[in-house]
């Protein structure tokens, strides 16, 4: 229970912070709209509903960068994740609290990028939505990982995509799979062994990466 | 509470300290000295566990959640309030009546009518006082000071100088500063870093 409590209140901090500062969730939902306006008129009229729907999954692998690089940004520039570090809870704790804020963030970029995607190309089904959903589990426990990883060096806006975009395909594979194939429950499947595997992977790893 | 022996630290090629001994017992009051680049910052970093020796030995023997680190920065988030900041560190330091405790620290230090405003506003000094709240807030055993005195007016260098007479017996000190002769009388142990 108390594990819990550190990470809702790690988590209610990052929400806090995002609503002061609005200085990540703007810019995530400013991209991954401009994205799908820009592909919309790049596509040529008579294109695929599949090349659509691996745009939208390009749109949303960016738009999670974007929001990732941002991540530890309050930690780094007020020095804060010492503060974190030294506090008795798990340090664990304060990956879990991080993902979920990087999971509500990108929750509301999808609630704004699914519709208009639908608008612009067609229509969303309940599998594409699931491989959204699971997707961004993945993006959130891998992508914070690297993000605290990335914040240590002074090239962390190189560094972050070139960790994170290797370690994304398997979810684009996952996302694309569910959401254009005729056998979606397979790469459902697959997108939850992976979120599972990576999420107890990072939760384990994340201590080693914040401490020397 | 602390020991070390021949504590080594070296970034790469560089190496920062050489050679380190002391011993911090419960009721020490270590004063660590040295001119700029000293490595007295990197010392104090070894001692919280922020970072490692490259050699020797160094054993704290008091666990994380009860030493208090006031670093060259306030550790403090600058888009949240006093009372947000010191309430975050509370529930992760499990600090009972926390919110009892943590206005007793802003009034003491001066920040109880500004606690509801962004850290982010704050003066200088306001933020190491709001540092200095946090370092105390869940009532160290050990507290690891890095210059505690900077930043500080007339009012939060007495403010301090009181704080630290009324904890002497209570906790262990490290300390490092560039004005030695203001703790003096504190001093249990002194460390000159080359």
């Amino acid at each position: 229970m108390t594990y819990l409590a550190d990470v809702g209140a790690l988590a209610r901090k990052d929400l806090l912070l995002e609503l002061r500062a609005r200085d990540t969730l703007p810019a995530m939902l400013l991209f991954v709209l401009s994205t799908l306006v820009v592909f919309h008129f790049v596509l040529p009229g008579d294109s695929s509903e599949l090349a659509a729907t691996g745009l939208l999954w390009v749109a949303i692998l960016f738009t999670a960068l974007l929001g990732l690089t941002r991540a530890f940004a309050a930690e780094r520039e007020q020095g804060v994740i010492d503060g974190l570090v030294l506090a008795p809870s798990d340090r664990s704790a304060i990956w879990l609290g991080k993902a979920l804020s990087i999971l509500v963030f990108l929750g509301l970029a999808e609630l704004v990028a699914l519709p208009a995607f639908a608008l612009f190309y067609g229509a969303v089904d309940a599998w594409l939505i699931a491989g959204v959903a699971l997707a961004n589990l993945g993006i959130a426990a891998v992508g914070t990982l690297l993000a605290a990883m990335a914040t240590a060096s002074r090239a962390r806006e190189l560094l972050l995509p070139l960790l994170f975009l290797p370690l994304a395909i398997p979810i684009v594979v996952g996302g694309v799979g569910a959401s254009v194939t005729a056998d979606p429950g397979r790469y459902i499947g697959f997108l939850g062994l992976y979120d599972a595997l990576f999420a107890i992977i990072c939760w384990a790893s994340f201590e080693y990466v914040v401490t020397e | 509470m602390i020991r070390a022996r021949g504590v080594e630290k070296r970034y790469g090629d560089k190496r920062v300290l050489r050679g380190i001994a002391f011993d911090v017992p419960r009721d020490g009051f270590l004063v660590v000295t040295g001119p700029n680049g000293s490595g007295k910052t990197t010392l104090l970093r070894l001692c919280v566990g922020l970072a490692v020796p490259t050699a020797g030995a160094l054993e704290v023997t008091v666990p994380r959640g009860r030493i208090g680190f006031l670093g060259h920065e306030p550790l403090v988030y600058r888009e949240l309030t006093a009372v947000e900041n010191l309430d975050l560190y509370g529930r992760l330091y499990r600090v009972a009546e926390r919110r009892e405790r943590l206005g007793m620290l802003l009034e003491r230090f001066g920040l109880w009518d500004a606690r509801h405003e962004r850290a982010g506003s704050y003066s200088r000094g306001m933020l190491q006082r709001l540092a200095l709240c946090r370092v105390l807030l869940h009532s160290p055993e050990l507290l690891i000071l890095d210059e505690p005195y900077s930043g500080l007016d007339d009012e939060g260098t007495e403010l301090l100088d009181r704080e630290l007479e009324e904890r002497r017996e209570a906790a262990a000190f490290v300390v490092a500063t560039h004005e030695p002769a203001r703790i003096e009388r504190l001093a249990s142990a002194r460390l000159a870093l080359a």
